[in-house]
């Protein structure tokens, strides 16, 4: 299951927005315009099940996602959809990763306290003995220059 | 039946008796017959993989997909603790103080170490590097990718961060570290083929007690090793999934 935001998780001044997210999921969002920096060197992990539910998560995604890992197992991946993601990218990754291929793009992802942080992120499915049996997404630091073409880009794809 | 043992190309120089050493105590406990042979280089390793002739191996995390997925390797132990990181460094006086500033056709020292390159290179990306347009400075150790960032022959330089700080404090003060990886699970493993599965479980309990033993902690120090640690399937497959997530 996945809650809505809570505005005393909030940092700065929010704006608020109903998100559809996979799985018939209405969700309220409340967020930020204060960026976290992708950390240097470091590697965001997760792994989920094949319906999209958290499995593992490493330090550094706890520590950017501003999540309690028990938090995260067990919650939709999309606990970190940010609103300013157009569904089409999220789209072409399930379809990409269902047929069993890499999928790789620029993500704006969602903190707990309503902040934002950008990443590279690729994702593979897990085949263990011929069987899909859930994602693994790795994340890494983009490039500035990725990130600002990708904010002039991702509004003209809703 | 005589085995085939190998060791990643990239062991540190130092290392190499202790390698024979462990064969020696390895052939000891287990009462096979098994031949270490050391490859110069990654590629004539590799083609021997590819003709079956590798039975047992100390492999880079780089060829673990490729020995499980297509040669049937499994895993059987890796250095306790141990991970492969890699460090981004410039030289001292350089002017660079973040990879965000590097430019396109920036001189890159590296060697041919398959994973720290791979972990290098995502490093640089920031600076929207690639291998498309540097300009690739390969060399044979690390004391040579620290020697050329000393002479201003490259801009920056792609280290094992167990390689660099195992350089003299005189060069390190010559150098600087622009970034550090804490990736934390990416690891060289000792790993079986085909022909010596059904030993796994006897090999993995003889590796385990390694550390126990007068004998065996000797052998083991002599690898720069303190103890071994079991790598099962599921881990394997784990790091190879995150190896193919960066290899990309």
């Amino acid at each position: 299951m996945i809650a809505d935001m809570n505005p005393e998780d909030i940092v700065g001044d929010y704006r608020e927005v109903s998100l559809q997210l996979y799985g018939s999921i209405l969700r309220k969002i409340l967020y930020t315009e204060v960026e976290t920096p992708y950390p240097d060197g470091k590697l965001i992990v997760s792994t989920t099940n094949p319906d999209g539910i958290i499995t593992h998560v490493n330090r550094s995604f706890v520590e950017m996602s501003g999540y309690r890992e028990d938090e995260l197992i067990g919650a939709p991946h999309s606990i970190l959809r940010h609103p300013d993601m157009p569904p089409a990218a999220f789209k072409d990754l399930w379809e990409t990763v269902q047929r069993g291929e890499k999928w790789q793009g620029y993500v704006k992802n969602l903190r707990k306290d309503g902040g934002f942080y950008w990443v590279k992120a690729t994702v593979i499915p897990n085949v263990r003995a011929g069987k899909v049996v859930g994602y693994t997404s790795v994340r890494r630091k983009p490039s500035r220059s990725k990130i600002e073409e990708c904010c002039k880009l991702y509004p003209t794809l809703f | 039946m005589s085995f085939q043992f190998t060791v990643s190309p990239d062991f540190t120089p130092d290392h190499l008796s202790g390698w024979y050493i462990f064969n020696t105590w390895l052939q000891k406990q287990t009462e096979l017959a098994i031949h270490l042979e050391m490859y110069n280089d990654f590629q004539s390793q590799r083609d021997a993989i590819q003709a079956d002739n590798i039975d047992l191996i100390y492999a880079n995390p780089f060829d673990a997909a490729m020995l499980v997925r297509e040669k049937g390797f499994l895993p059987l132990v890796k250095a306790e603790g141990a991970a492969d990181e890699a460090l981004i460094v410039v030289n001292a006086n350089s002017p660079i103080n973040d990879v965000a500033e590097l430019q396109p056709g920036a001189r890159v020292a590296y060697t041919e170490d398959p994973d720290v390159r791979l972990m290098g290179m995502i490093m640089l990306e920031p600076g929207d590097l690639d291998k498309n347009n540097i300009e690739p400075v390969l060399t044979d150790n690390y004391v040579l990718v620290a020697k050329h960032l000393l002479k201003g022959e490259a801009d920056v330089g792609i280290f094992l961060a167990e390689a660099y700080d195992d350089l003299s404090s005189m060069v390190k003060k010559q150098l600087r570290v622009l970034v550090r990886s804490q990736i934390s699970v990416i690891h060289h493993a000792l790993m079986i083929g085909p022909k010596l599965r059904d030993r796994r479980d006897e090999l993995q309990k003889i590796l385990l007690e390694m550390a126990a033993d007068e004998k065996g902690r000797g052998v083991l120090k002599a690898l720069g090793f303190n103890a071994w640690q079991i790598v099962d399937d599921e881990a394997m497959e784990f790091m190879i999934d995150l190896m193919d997530t960066l290899n990309t």
